[in-house]
C-alpha cells in the first residue's frame, strides 16, 4: 500500500530531524576549524563568527615566537598564510608532521582495506563454492576472532611485533588491521557470493573460460556491490582505529588519530587546529563512500536466472 | 561435430544415485532426446558430457577422445541451461559475444559481429541487442541463452529444456529453427525435454532414462511402437497409453498382468461394450473418455463424432502391448 501524504510528511520530519541531530557535532567540528582560538572557547558558544584559516595554517605548520624586529623584517612580501602566522606574533619554522601522519593513515587504511578485500573475496569464494574440509568449523573460528575486542590481545601483539621488528612500521599496521577486519569481510562477502547463482560460472566454464577467468569476468562484477560495502566497513575501522595506533606506532608509521590530539600544543589550547585536523581527516572516508555509493545503492542484480 | 559416448558412467550425490552405470552412444550428427521424469538422470547426463560434473566411475568420450579428465572449456561443448543463466551485468550483445571472445576461441570482431547478428535474426532478438540481460522477458532470456550456444560451432550441443518457458508459437518456430541448424551444420545434439512433440519431431534417437539407467534407446518411432516396458511406453503418446489388467480382454499371454492400449490400439465398433463418460473436442481430434469394467480409458475418435456422454461404444484391443508383473514387455507372438 502506498503510504498516505500525511505519513510521508511525518516520516520526512523524523528523518530530517534525526539527520540534523547526528550531523550537528560534525558541523560543530567543521565550524570550529574556521574559528579563532578565542571564538572556539567563547561562552555562550558563537554560531556566527568571523571565519579564519588560522586553524588550518597552524595545523600544517610548525611555528616559533619571533621578536617585533624579526616580524617587521619578514612581513615584507609575506604570503597569506605567513601573514596569518605573523599576526600571532610568530614565524613559520617548517611544515608540521600532520601531512606525514595523514599519508600514513592513507597508506595503512587503504593498504589494509585492499589486502582485506583480496584475501576476503578469495576466502569467501572458496567457502561459498568449494567443498572445504571442516568448512563450518573454519567459518566459526574466523568469526570467533571477533568475539572479544581486538585490543584485548594488545600485549601479545605488542610483544610479537617487537620481536618481528614490526613495531612502528606500515607493514605491521597493515597486517594488523587486515587481521582484525578479515573475519568481517569473509563473512559479509560470503553472504554476497552465496547470492550469486552458480549457473553463471557454469555457463562461463562452458563458454570456454577457466575457473579463474569465470571468477574474474562473471563473479567479481556481480559481487561489486558487496565488495564495495564491505570495503567501506573495513576502511572506516582501519581509518578510525586509535588504540593500536597509540600503542604500536610513535614515529614513522604513526597514523593521524593518535597524532591529532597532540596538535593542541604546549602553549595555549589550539582547538581550531585540532578541529581542522579532524575535518581534513574526515575527507578521504567521505570521498571513498561517495565514490562507492553507486554500488551501495544499485542493489543486487536479480532476475536473470529463473528460480 | 562429433560422436559422444558414455561408458559405464555412475554418479552419486550423497546417498542419491543420479546415474547408475550408464552406457550410451550419441552418433555423430544425431539429435538425441533424453526422456524421463524428474530425477531420472537427464540433466546429470548433460553435466557429465559438459564436464561440469565428473563421473564417480566410467568414461566420457567426445569424437573418440577420452575427455573424462578435461575441463568444460577444453571439451568444446555448448550448453543451454534450464535456468537461463544470462550474465546480468552484460547486454544481450555482450552475452552473445561472450563465448566467442573466450580465450579458447578468440574470434576476430568482424566474425563476432556477423555471427551475433545472424543468430539474433534467427531468434528474433535483433531489436534487443543493446538491452541489459535483466531487462528481458522470460522468453527473450531463454532465446538469448539458446543464442549463446548457437553462435559457436561446438563438438556437441547440450540443451536442458531450452524451449520450456516460451509461448506455443515461438516454441513451434524455434523447434523448426533448431532442427534446421542441426540438419544444416550436421551438429550433434543431446537434448532434454518433457515435451512429447519436441521429442517426436526433433529427435533422430530417443534415450529413455529410469533412475539413472538407460532402459531403451532408439528412434522415436521404435520407442513409440515397440516399447520395452510400461515405463518406456508411458514416456510417449498423447493421450497417454491406457493400462488395464490383462484379463479384462480374452487372448492375453499367460504371464501377462497388464495390457497397454494406445488410442490406435483400441478398435471401436466391435467387441465389448464401454460407456462414454466425456467427449473432449480438441478441434483436429476428439478424445473419448470411456468407462470399461470399472476402468477408465482415454482414446481418440473421429473429430466430428456424434457420440455423447451416456452412449455405449463396443471396443476391442488391436495388436496391444502385454506387460508382465515387473512391467516388462512380453514380445508379441510372431504367428498373430
Amino acid at each position: 500500500m502506498e503510504p498516505s501524504g500525511r505519513t510521508k510528511w511525518v516520516a520526512s520530519i523524523l528523518v530530517v530531524g534525526y539527520a540534523l541531530i547526528t550531523i550537528i557535532p560534525l558541523l560543530w567540528i567543521i565550524a570550529t576549524g574556521f574559528k579563532s582560538p578565542s571564538d572556539a572557547i567563547a561562552y555562550p558558544p558563537k554560531v556566527v563568527f568571523d571565519p579564519t584559516l588560522e586553524g588550518y595554517v597552524n595545523l600544517f605548520t610548525e611555528r616559533t615566537r619571533a621578536t617585533e624586529e624579526t616580524l617587521a623584517q619578514v612581513s615584507e612580501g609575506a604570503t597569506w598564510y605567513e601573514a596569518i602566522v605573523h599576526d600571532q606574533g610568530m614565524v613559520i619554522a617548517g611544515p608540521s608532521r600532520y601531512g606525514e601522519r595523514f599519508m600514513n593513515s592513507v597508506i595503512i587504511g587503504f593498504g589494509s582495506t585492499a589486502l582485506c578485500m583480496i584475501l576476503g573475496t578469495a576466502a569467501a569464494y572458496a567457502f561459498s563454492r568449494f567443498r572445504v574440509p571442516l568448512k563450518d568449523d573454519l567459518l566459526f573460528f574466523i568469526l570467533s576472532t571477533r568475539m572479544m575486542p581486538p585490543i584485548a590481545v594488545a600485549i601479545p601483539i605488542f610483544l610479537m611485533f617487537r620481536s618481528l621488528g614490526l613495531n612502528d612500521t606500515h607493514l605491521g599496521m597493515i597486517l594488523l588491521y587486515t587481521a582484525v577486519n578479515l573475519s568481517l569481510s569473509v563473512w559479509l562477502l560470503k553472504g554476497f557470493i552465496d547470492e550469486i547463482p552458480i549457473e553463471y560460472e557454469e555457463a562461463a566454464l562452458i563458454d570456454g573460460y577457466t575457473r579463474f577467468q569465470a571468477f574474474y569476468k562473471v563473479v567479481l562484477p556481480q559481487a561489486a556491490t558487496g565488495i564495495a560495502s564491505t570495503a567501506i566497513f573495513c576502511l572506516i575501522f582501519a581509518w578510525n582505529e586509535y588504540a593500536f595506533a597509540v600503542l604500536l606506532t610513535s614515529g614513522t608509521a604513526q597514523t593521524a588519530p593518535p597524532f591529532i590530539p597532540t596538535i593542541i600544543g604546549v602553549s595555549g589550547k589550539d582547538w581550531p587546529a585540532v578541529a581542522a585536523g579532524a575535518t581534513v581527516f574526515l575527507v578521504p572516508v567521505m570521498v571513498f563512500t561517495i565514490l562507492l555509493r553507486k554500488h551501495l545503492l544499485r542493489g543486487i542484480t536479480f532476475g536473470a536466472v529463473r528460480k | 561435430m562429433a560422436e559422444v559416448t558414455l561408458t559405464g558412467v555412475s554418479k552419486s550425490f550423497g546417498s542419491d544415485t543420479a546415474l547408475d552405470n550408464l552406457t550410451m552412444t550419441v552418433p555423430d550428427g544425431s539429435f538425441v532426446v533424453l526422456l524421463g521424469p524428474t530425477g531420472a538422470g537427464k540433466t546429470t547426463t548433460l553435466r557429465m558430457v559438459s564436464g561440469l560434473d565428473r563421473p564417480d566411475s566410467g568414461r566420457v568420450f567426445i569424437g573418440g577422445l577420452d575427455v573424462t579428465a578435461l575441463t568444460p572449456a577444453q571439451r568444446n561443448v555448448a550448453m543451454v541451461f534450464q535456468q537461463y543463466s544470462l550474465y546480468p551485468h552484460l547486454t544481450v550483445r555482450e552475452n552473445l559475444e561472450f563465448p566467442l571472445k573466450s580465450p579458447q576461441l578468440k574470434t576476430p570482431q568482424v566474425q563476432i559481429d556477423r555471427k551475433v547478428n545472424e543468430v539474433a535474426g534467427i531468434l528474433q532478438i535483433g531489436h534487443k541487442l543493446n538491452n541489459r540481460a535483466t531487462e528481458l522477458s522470460g522468453g527473450e532470456m531463454q532465446r538469448v541463452s539458446i543464442g549463446r550456444a548457437l553462435v559457436r560451432n561446438p563438438a556437441v550441443f547440450l540443451m536442458d529444456e531450452p524451449l520450456s518457458s516460451l509461448d506455443a508459437k515461438l516454441r513451434a518456430d524455434l523447434r523448426i529453427e533448431i532442427k534446421n541448424i542441426q540438419a544444416r551444420a550436421g551438429a550433434t545434439f543431446l537434448y532434454v525435454t518433457h515435451d512429447q512433440i519436441e521429442a517426436m519431431t526433433m529427435a533422430t534417437h530417443v534415450g529413455v532414462l529410469d533412475h539413472g539407467r538407460l532402459v531403451q534407446f532408439g528412434t522415436p518411432r521404435e520407442i513409440y511402437e515397440n516399447p520395452v516396458s510400461i515405463y518406456a511406453a508411458s514416456r510417449l503418446g498423447q493421450p497417454r497409453i491406457n493400462l488395464i489388467p490383462a484379463n479384462l480382454f480374452p487372448g492375453a499371454p499367460e504371464n501377462a498382468t497388464e495390457i497397454g492400449l494406445r488410442p490406435e490400439q483400441i478398435k471401436q465398433g466391435e467387441g465389448e461394450s464401454s460407456l462414454v463418460q466425456r467427449v473432449e473436442r480438441l478441434g483436429d481430434q476428439t478424445r473419448l473418455h470411456l468407462a470399461f469394467k470399472d476402468h477408465k480409458l482415454i482414446t481418440v475418435t473421429d473429430a466430428h463424432t456424434e457420440l455423447k456422454p451416456g452412449d455405449i461404444v463396443p471396443i476391442r484391443p488391436q495388436n496391444p502391448f502385454y506387460f508382465d508383473a515387473n512391467g516388462a514387455r512380453i514380445p508379441p507372438r510372431t504367428t498373430t
